[in-house]
């Protein structure tokens, strides 16, 4: 037993390959917190008043609230007034119009990440909004989108180009007083992005950003505001490495997102942030807020992640059900390995008659890693005839990690059903040896039983996506014979 | 092929086997019976290197090569294989996926192309029809949800298209019921080569009356007691394990 335990320790250890720092001047403002601090941001970004006026109440309501102790997460305090709340690459006077005119550092970062901006424009097929320390730098696609009457750019961009669309829906999936982290954000928000569907408009490609953290205790505060008209249909993709760093680093995102009548957005997720060293040193806090809402009959709201990065992470994509026969998913991997901590799960709020929730949640331990479940399906009385199927599988390598599972189900009327199926197993000495006897190598052997067990919510990936997906775990592709 | 010398091996404190000598000539098929304790599957699980026992003395030569230094997927990768007592389920890995890594990761060993999709299929057909398998099982998860019989016929349809150089089968009629017992002998006289030896690990003669061995040896308490031909098999039914143990004959 000891040996196996030490190979798979072995593989759990492996250093984190995407460890670099660019060296980019970055133009940042004094680290700390108060009103003139979120006047130079609003400022910078040249926004409009009531956007101003957005961030000062958000930040007068902060000042209020208490940092939430309740997820079966553990760090030290942090020194909200340590962090430097805004940061950009220079660039002369304007952004680049053009990749020519991106710093060539930056491109540099991009091709180590395996991100070539223009291979993706160029090949691919996917318009890349890419975040690199707060500031978009790069937008692709966008006059191939605009001709659909898609508007895809930055959230700064969307600020200043379409003021009453940000009016309109910022703030009304997840309102500045939400949570701690939230109103926080709300308050600094850097940038991120904005992503508008018209009507009936089916968006041709996968829309994707590669958010990546970069200067030293910079938090990063990205703010993503996705609306699917009606009938509209769009597939975002989410993915991020970082640069190894020894001290921690905040990252506070909010995701919002909204489907009108019978529209559908489908939001994927990889996330693989420097988790800190093997003794559990330095990587990113992820306190992230996501929520959709189905406001719209037959609308359709799916989250798919997967997240193998940060020290600690605490987030729960959840769906508002509100449209009749709305239907909102949610399917996730989250490993944890080394000192790394995950309290991850979902809210499924069913408030419409008929509507239907699907939660399929994998966690993966390892090393001394704590993996919490954590999941709320509520169902009002409105909601005549929801339906939900909850199902936690807890995958377990070696003997020192440890998984955890809190659903919390609210039931509220007789007419609906809910489900809930949970499940915890181990990676047996028997099965790896099994493997090796057949010809496998432990590495190929671990690889392909996590592979499996994470197989139902691979398959809820775009396809590039998967297969970056499954790259991190380690593991190849569960073949395409039978 | 295989030459086992003076073989110890513990578990934790306990030595189980205490000086085996066997050698096993290419096309051979050799029975090991004995007594349940006797260390039987013990030798089997050495011999394919799971470490939860530990070799204390004596050597194991598989050709030309020491057995006992190489890791079990080398030894699975130079032509060992083990049809498993108790067969592992995999969740979520499916069979076919499963058998088509294993094998290609052997053909890569030996410094041959790997299998596509297709030209697998092609292989495992061919060995299906051999097993009587169905299909169904292919696309299954790894022996996840099989019953007794199709767990055992999983592995004989392994060893079918894995095609190995030693076969060592430890208990494979264990639990079967004589329909499955049949169908999986049938497999395994199929796969008789004069390329590929085997040791049939059995408590019972039953299995000897469909897979006729050319040498059967009797263990108990970690020694080979007894060896012969197919009639020593008939002996030990007769006369049971504790009958034979009266008579120290020398082994081999």
């Amino acid at each position: 037993m000891s040996t196996q335990t030490s190979t798979i320790e072995e593989l759990a250890a492996r250093e984190y390959k995407w460890g670099f720092v660019t060296d980019i001047d970055a133009e940042s403002v004094p680290p700390g917190l108060n009103e003139d601090i979120i006047r130079l941001i609003s400022a910078k970004k040249q926004e409009p008043e009531f956007m101003l006026e957005w961030r000062l109440r958000a930040y007068r309501h902060w000042l209020t609230m208490k940092e939430p102790t309740w997820a079966n997460v553990h760090y030290p305090p942090i020194d909200y007034q340590s962090i430097v709340y805004y940061s950009a690459p220079k660039s002369k006077k304007e952004r680049p119009k053009s990749l020519d005119e991106v710093d060539p550092e930056l491109l540099k970062t991009y091709e180590k990440l395996g991100i070539p901006l223009r291979e993706r424009e160029l090949l691919a097929g996917v318009a890349v909004d890419a975040v690199f320390d707060s500031v978009s730098v790069a937008t692709t696609f966008k006059e191939k989108l605009g001709e659909l009457g898609i508007i895809f750019c930055s959230f700064s961009e969307a600020v200043r180009e379409h003021p009453e669309l940000v009016r309109k829906y910022l703030g009304s999936v997840v309102p500045y007083t939400d949570n701690f982290f939230a109103t926080l954000n709300s308050a600094v928000f850097s940038d991120g992005s904005f992503c508008y569907i018209p009507k009936g408009v089916r968006c041709p490609m996968e829309l994707s950003t590669y958010f990546r953290i970069n200067a030293q205790n910079t938090g990063q505060f990205e703010r993503t505001l996705i609306i699917a008209d009606e009938g509209a249909y769009v597939s975002y993709l989410e993915g991020c490495t970082a640069p190894m760093r020894d001290s921690n680093q905040l990252h506070a995102a909010v995701v919002e997102l909204v489907a009108l009548d019978n529209a559908q957005i489908k939001y994927s997720t990889v996330q693989n942030w420097y988790p800190g060293d093997k003794e559990g040193k330095g990587g990113i806090y992820n306190f992230v807020t996501k929520r959709g809402k189905c406001a719209g009959v037959n609308s359709k709201i799916s989250w798919t992640q997967v997240e193998t990065g940060s020290a600690i992470t605490w987030k729960y994509p959840s769906c508002l059900l509100l449209g009749e026969n709305s239907v909102g998913e949610f399917y996730s991997v989250a490993l944890t390995n080394h000192y790394q901590q995950a309290d991850t799960g979902t809210k499924m709020i069913h408030i419409g008659r008929n509507t239907r929730s699907t939660i399929v949640s994998k966690g993966i331990s390892a090393g001394h890693g704590q993996n919490t479940y954590r999941g709320m399906v509520k169902i009002q009385k409105s909601a005549a005839g929801a339906r939900n199927y909850s199902q936690c599988d807890s995958l377990l390598l070696g003997d020192k990690c440890g998984a955890h599972t809190f659903p919390y189900l609210e039931v509220k009327n007789t007419s609906s059903q809910v489900e809930h199926e949970a499940s915890t197993s181990k990676i047996g000495e028997d099965q790896i040896f099994y493997c090796r006897q057949r010809g496998l190598s432990t590495e190929d052997a671990v690889g392909m039983i996590v592979n499996g067990f994470c197989k139902e919510v691979f398959r809820e990936l775009p396809m590039e996506f998967a297969v970056e997906a499954q790259k991190l775990l380690g593991v190849s592709l569960e073949g395409s014979v039978g | 092929m295989l030459e086992i010398r003076n073989l110890h091996a513990r578990v934790k404190e306990k030595e189980i086997l205490k000086g085996i000598d066997l050698t096993v000539r290419t096309g051979e098929v050799h029975a090991i019976m004995g007594p349940n304790g006797s260390g039987k599957s013990t030798l089997a699980q050495v011999l394919a290197g799971r470490d939860t026992y530990v070799v204390t003395d004596g050597s194991v030569v598989f050709d030309g090569k020491n057995l006992l230094e190489m890791s079990p997927e080398d030894r699975a990768r130079d032509g060992v294989f083990m049809a498993f007592q108790y067969p592992v389920e995999i969740p979520g890995v499916s069979n076919l996926y499963f058998l088509k890594a294993a094998l290609n990761q052997i053909r890569k060993s030996r410094g041959l192309p790997e299998l596509d999709a297709m030209d697998f299929l092609n292989v495992v057909k061919e060995r299906m029809k051999l097993m009587d398998m169905d299909q169904a099982l292919l696309n299954r998860p790894v022996n996840a949800g099989f019953s007794g019989g199709e767990k055992k016929r999983n592995e004989i349809f392994q060893m079918a298209v894995l095609e190995p150089r030693l076969a060592i089968l430890d208990e494979t009629d264990s639990g079967l019921d004589i329909d499955a017992l049949k169908i999986v002998s049938r497999g395994v006289n199929a796969l008789r080569s004069p390329e590929r030896s085997m040791i049939l690990v059995t408590h019972y003669q039953r299995l000897l009356n469909y897979i006729q061995p050319d040498f059967v040896h009797v263990l108990s308490e970690g020694k080979i007691v007894r060896s012969g031909g197919k009639e020593l098999a008939l002996e030990v039914e007769e006369r049971g394990y504790a009958g034979l143990e009266w008579e120290t004959a020398d082994a081999r």
